[in-house]
């Protein structure tokens, strides 16, 4: 079931500035959200923007019925998204797309920049199945890790910097976490990053699971805007999608 | 919801509760929106573009966002004709509403295989014949930028199919009425306009285009004075009941195109934005008969 309803921002937390960790309230009892999963979010008071913005779901507070998304100001509705505040609206359509299948015993998360968002609410669920995880996290440098306290709380975080500034310095492809033993990888972040990681699983035989961004209009399956190539033909980001098996997808 | 029938129009012989449908292309199968709306509340749906074969449409990227509008270039990704009677047929075929279905071809033998099969289906009252579409037997032109290739697929479909026939025009032609009259004169019983209109965005930071064949298909509000231009000339110039469709984001707009001459609207690109917006239109029009002290809405039908 996908829902349609306002959302009020609790908090507009600044990361970087841009970057942003927005927290919102939902007014009822928030449906069973799974990690991977996005919110297509109707963004007012901009003239230029005229469809709805897709944005992972960073965390889910179940408790608190209020979730958190991770946005990064690339364009002009991301933009009118960082200015929001303490008691606004926000129109959300959701819960979207598939979300990750939770396996195994001891698992792998790998996350590129902003596209690390899913990551974290991923981390709960693992934590509550008692799933075994490491989580390795590449950024610019410091400024650029966000959530890293509650990384710490529930995983084994691994962090590499491009100058340095914090953990290894480098790109996440050459950290040493990746020689250790995984029955799975989930990996979110900018597709040379995913696509790399992708090959290594391959290499090792490790099942490979990552997280698509694709252009999208709709969302919920409709405007079939947002194809990837599998192994199946044209598949939607949006419903079959965003988080594929990379032995599905063709290029990966 | 409209108990009192002051929405009630009719296209031949189909009957619309109201005069409020969906866009093909826009809408999937009815089913996929019923987590927000109820169906039975509009006037009909417009399902998916269908062509003989399965299509894989086109290479990603499919979309790119413009002023007050989008432009797409999905290339028909269907299942095919005969996927689309035994699988998807069953599950939309008891809506309480008319569940119309898109025709599209590359060839007139296309068109009309693809309209022979949905004219077995029972339930299903109209075909739209989508006549934006290439002929590739003809250097890949669209059959609808011209009045004779219009003439012979709308003539042909026409002898396949023996219900309601809608023919969707494009915008893409410099005389809409001429291409209006030949689906006339071919038998056509009610027109669609507009389809999308072609256009184009780059990025020019990559000094690449915005989609992957280039160009594609405008839609969203920035199309809805084109559109109405349209659906304005030919209401004056044909005797078919029109079927109002460009920008349409809500009941306001929905009236204006009745008011210059349409029977009934689709409601395209705004369903990607709010998925309940159909049946806010529907609730919209009756405020605005009961508003202005309008007894049926044909009493405002082409006053313009």
């Amino acid at each position: 079931m996908k829902y349609c309803k306002d959302f009020i921002v609790v908090k507009n937390e600044t990361i970087t500035p841009t970057l942003y960790i927005l927290r919102l309230q939902y007014p009822e009892t928030l449906p069973e959200i799974k990690p991977g999963q996005f919110v297509e979010i109707l963004v007012e008071g901009e003239k230029d923007v005229f469809l709805r913005r897709p944005i992972s779901i960073h965390d889910v507070d179940k408790e608190n019925n209020q979730i958190a998304l991770l946005v990064q100001v690339v364009g002009k509705g991301t933009s009118q998204l960082s200015k929001l505040k303490e008691g606004d609206k926000l129109n959300l359509i959701f819960p979207l797309g598939n979300g990750f299948t939770v396996m195994g015993k001891r698992v792998l998360l790998v996350g590129g920049g902003c596209g690390a968002a899913p990551l974290l609410y991923l981390l709960r669920v693992l934590k509550q199945q008692n799933i075994k995880s490491d989580i390795l996290i590449g950024c610019k440098d410091i400024n650029h890790l966000f959530s890293k306290k509650e990384y710490q709380e529930l995983s084994n975080l691994h962090v590499t910097t491009e100058d340095g500034s914090f953990g290894e310095k480098g790109f996440v492809t050459a950290h040493p976490i990746l020689n250790e033993d995984f029955d799975a990888i989930y990996c979110c972040g900018p597709t040379p990053m995913m696509k790399a990681i992708s090959q290594y699983a391959k290499q090792r035989n490790i099942t490979c699971y990552v997280s698509l961004e694709h252009k999208m209009a709709c969302g919920i399956g409709v405007c079939l805007c947002c194809v990837a190539e599998t192994n199946q033909g044209n598949k939607r980001t949006c419903v079959t999608g965003p988080i594929f098996l990379t032995s599905d997808l063709k290029d990966f | 919801m409209n108990t009192s029938k002051q929405l009630e129009v009719q296209i031949k012989d189909m009957v619309l509760k109201n005069p409020v449908m969906t866009a093909s292309g826009t809408f999937g199968y009815g089913y996929d929106f019923e987590d927000f709306i109820n169906l039975d509340s509009l006037g009909g749906i417009v399902v998916k573009a269908t062509t003989i074969k399965e299509r894989m449409g086109n290479p990603y990227p499919r979309m790119a966002e413009t002023p007050s509008g989008m432009l797409n270039t999905v290339g028909l990704q269907n299942k095919g004709v005969d996927y689309f009677c035994e699988k998807i047929y069953p599950k939309i075929k008891d809506k309480n509403t008319n569940v119309v279905v898109n025709v599209s071809g590359s060839t007139l033998e296309e068109y009309v295989e693809v309209a022979s099969k949905i004219n077995t289906l029972e339930n299903i009252p109209a075909i739209e014949l989508n006549v934006s579409c290439p002929n590739v037997k003809e250097g890949g032109m669209a059959f609808g930028t011209n009045k004779d290739m219009t003439f012979k697929v709308v003539s042909a479909v026409r002898k396949a199919y023996n219900k309601t026939l809608i023919v969707k025009l494009s915008p893409n032609v410099t005389n809409i009425v001429e291409i209006a009259k030949a689906a006339e004169d071919a038998g056509a019983d009610s027109l669609s306009l507009i389809n999308t209109l072609l256009g184009m965005a780059v990025d020019s930071e990559k000094r690449q285009p915005l989609l992957s064949t280039i160009t594609g298909g405008l839609s969203g509000a920035a199309v809805k004075p084109v559109a109405l231009r349209c659906v304005w000339q030919v209401a004056k110039q044909t005797k078919l009941p029109i079927i109002g469709i460009g920008g349409i984001m809500n009941a306001q707009d929905a009236i204006e195109f009745i008011l210059v001459g349409a029977t009934a609207i689709e409601v395209g690109t705004a369903n990607f934005i709010n998925p309940s917006i159909t049946e806010e239109i529907v609730k919209g029009m009756e405020d605005y008969l009961q508003r202005h002290n309008i007894k049926h809405i044909s009493e405002i039908r082409g006053v313009i």
